[in-house]
C-alpha cells in the first residue's frame, strides 16, 4: 500500500528568533519542501505615516529613528533631502559631509548586523554575531560623539546636522578607518571561504535581474543579481559625485552573494569615510531654517540609497507646519515581494536562511 | 544623475498612443485617466525609449474631494524617472485597475493603499489588508478618519 502523504501548514513566527522581528510566515510544506508561503506582517504597525501628519517637520524626525531602527541616520537622511527639496533649502558643504560620514558609518553597522545574523541564521549561533557587533559597537560610540544617541539618533536636521563633530570625533573616526579593513579581512578569513558557509549559501536562493527589478527590490538584494543599481552612483546627491568608489555586485543572485556584496559594500564605505576625511571643509553644518519649518505648497520624493535598498519619503506640504502626506517607500517591505518567489521549491533550513540574507528591519516594513 | 521627465514631455507620448488616457499635465505633473492605469503602465514598461522597468513606489493621497494615487517609476535602462497620478472620486469604493500584471513589486503596495487608505486596486488577485487586521474599522489614512471611542 502507498504511503499517503499531504502537505501540511506551519506557522513560524511571529515571535521566533529568526524572523529578525516580528514578523510571521503561513508555510505549507511537503515535507521539508517549501510548497507556499504567505508573509503576515503589521505587528510592529505603529502608524508612523499618520503620525507625521500631526508633527511639525522637525519632530517627523524622530519618527523617521524608529522607522529603521539599527540604520537610522540614513532614514534621517532621506527625510531631511525630500523636506530641503520641498523648500529648496542648500545644505552647508561641511553639513554634507557630515552627513555622509554618518550614512557610511550607518551602513558599516548595518551590514554588520546582516551579516552576523545571517551566520545566526546558519546556526553558527552567536560567535560571528559578536564578531561583528564588535566593530558595531565602535560605530555607535562615534555616534554618540556626533549627537549623544546610540540607536535613535536624530542627528540630522533640516538644512544640515543637529551640532558640528566634537574635537575628539576626529582622530576616533581616522582611527575606525584605519582598523576596519583588518576586522573585514579578518570576517572573510572566518567566513568567505568557509566551507559550511559556502555548502549552505551557495545557489541557494538565487535571485535573477528582471526578476528582482520586476519586485522592485532594490539594495544589496538587486545588485548581488550583477546589476550595479545604486543610488549614489546613478542619482548621486549630497556629494556622492565627488567621492570615488565601486559598486559591487554579485554574479548569481543567490545567498551567498548577498553576503559578499554586503562585506564589498562596507570596504567601498570605508573608502569612501577616507576621502570624506581628506576633504572635509571648515565652516558652517546648518543652514538657517527656522524651528517652525513652512515650506511652501508642493511636493517632494527625496530618496537615499540607505543600507537595505532605495528609501523614499514622499511628502506633500499644504504649507502648513506638519506634512499633509508623508509616504515611506521602505526598501524592506517592498524587497519582500519576492519573499515567496525565492522561498518556494527550498527547504525548511534554506528558507530561513534565504529570508535573512535578504535583511528586511520589520521597524521598516511594519512601520 | 537621475533624469526626471516631466509631464510635458512624457504626457504627448502617452497622449500620441491613447488619447483618451491622459487627463492634464501641469508643472511637471502628470494626470492619468483612473481607468485606463493598466494601459498606460504597460505602455511605459514597453516601449523600449521609455522602458520604465522598476516601479519605485505606489501611493495615494487624501486631498479629501478625491483620492491621488501616485506612482513613482524610474527606468534602469535609460536612468530617468517619472512620476504619474491619477485621480479618483467616491469615498465609498474608489477604485481603479491593478498594475500587478506589469510590474509585481506593486503587489503589497497596493494591499497597502487599500487597507490605510481605502483606495481598491481591480485585478488584484489578493487585495486584503496588510498591516492591520481583517475587520479593522475604516482606513486610518483617510483625513476623516476618527479613532474609536475606547
Amino acid at each position: 500500500m502507498p504511503l499517503r502523504t499531504e502537505p501540511v501548514t506551519v506557522n513560524i513566527g511571529p515571535q521566533h528568533p529568526s524572523t529578525h522581528g516580528v514578523f510571521r510566515m503561513r508555510v505549507t510544506f511537503d515535507g521539508e519542501v517549501v510548497l507556499d508561503v504567505e508573509p503576515v506582517f503589521g505587528y510592529l504597525h505603529r502608524g508612523s505615516e499618520k503620525l507625521a501628519e500631526e508633527r511639525t517637520y522637525t519632530q517627523v524626525i524622530t519618527l523617521t529613528d524608529r522607522l529603521d531602527y539599527v540604520a537610522s541616520m540614513t532614514s534621517n537622511q532621506a527625510y531631511v533631502l525630500a523636506c530641503e527639496q520641498l523648500g529648496d533649502i542648500q545644505t552647508p558643504e561641511r553639513g554634507r559631509y557630515l552627513r555622509v560620514i554618518a550614512a557610511e558609518l550607518q551602513r558599516v553597522a548595518s551590514h554588520l548586523m546582516a551579516t552576523g545574523f545571517l551566520l545566526n541564521d546558519l546556526g553558527a549561533f552567536a560567535t560571528p554575531l559578536m564578531y561583528c557587533f564588535r566593530e558595531r559597537e565602535k560605530v555607535l560610540d562615534l555616534f554618540e560623539m556626533l549627537c549623544g544617541a546610540r540607536i535613535t539618533m536624530t542627528y540630522l536636521r533640516v538644512g544640515g546636522v543637529f551640532q558640528d563633530a566634537p574635537e575628539e570625533f576626529w582622530p576616533a573616526l581616522k582611527r575606525f578607518v584605519a582598523e576596519m579593513p583588518h576586522y573585514i579581512d579578518e570576517y572573510e578569513q572566518l567566513l568567505s571561504e568557509n566551507e559550511i558557509l559556502l555548502a549552505r549559501t551557495r545557489g541557494v536562493g538565487v535571485l535573477g535581474t528582471g526578476e528582482a527589478l520586476n519586485c522592485s527590490v532594490t539594495g544589496p538584494v538587486l545588485r548581488s543579481t550583477g546589476f550595479a543599481w545604486d543610488l549614489r552612483k546613478v542619482d548621486p546627491y549630497e556629494v556622492y559625485d565627488r567621492l570615488e568608489f565601486e559598486v559591487p555586485v554579485g554574479e548569481h543572485g543567490d545567498n551567498y552573494d548577498r553576503y559578499k556584496v554586503r562585506i564589498l559594500e562596507m570596504r567601498q564605505s570605508v573608502r569612501i569615510l577616507e576621502q570624506c576625511l581628506a576633504q572635509v571643509p571648515s565652516g558652517p553644518v546648518r543652514a538657517e531654517v527656522p524651528q517652525l519649518y513652512r515650506p511652501p505648497p508642493g511636493e517632494a520624493y527625496g530618496r537615499v540609497e540607505s543600507p537595505k535598498g532605495e528609501l523614499g519619503f514622499y511628502l506633500v506640504s499644504d504649507g502648513g507646519i506638519a506634512p499633509y502626506r508623508c509616504k515611506v517607500r521602505s526598501p524592506s517591505f517592498i524587497n519582500l515581494t519576492v519573499l515567496r518567489d525565492l522561498l518556494v521549491g527550498w527547504k525548511l533550513a534554506d528558507m530561513i536562511v534565504t529570508f535573512g540574507s535578504i535583511d528586511v528591519n520589520m521597524g521598516e516594513v511594519d512601520r | 544623475m537621475t533624469r526626471a521627465m516631466r509631464g510635458e514631455e512624457l504626457g504627448p507620448h502617452i497622449q500620441a498612443a491613447f488619447p483618451q488616457g491622459v487627463e492634464r499635465w501641469e508643472g511637471g505633473s502628470l494626470w492619468i485617466r483612473p481607468e485606463a492605469v493598466l494601459d498606460v503602465a504597460r505602455f511605459l514598461k514597453e516601449t523600449p525609449p521609455l522602458a520604465f522597468d522598476l516601479l519605485n513606489s505606489i501611493t495615494a493621497v487624501d486631498y479629501v474631494e478625491h483620492f491621488e494615487i501616485v506612482y513613482h517609476l524610474t527606468s534602469t535602462v535609460h536612468n530617468h524617472k517619472a512620476v504619474l497620478k491619477a485621480r479618483v472620486y467616491g469615498r465609498e469604493l474608489p477604485s481603479l485597475p491593478s498594475v500587478t500584471s506589469v510590474w509585481q513589486g506593486a503587489d503589497f503596495q497596493e494591499r497597502e493603499v487599500w487597507d490605510l487608505m481605502g483606495v481598491a486596486f481591480t485585478g488584484h488577485a489578493n487585495l486584503k489588508r496588510i498591516m492591520l487586521w481583517e475587520g479593522f474599522p475604516g482606513h486610518p489614512l483617510r483625513k476623516d478618519y476618527l479613532e474609536p471611542p475606547r
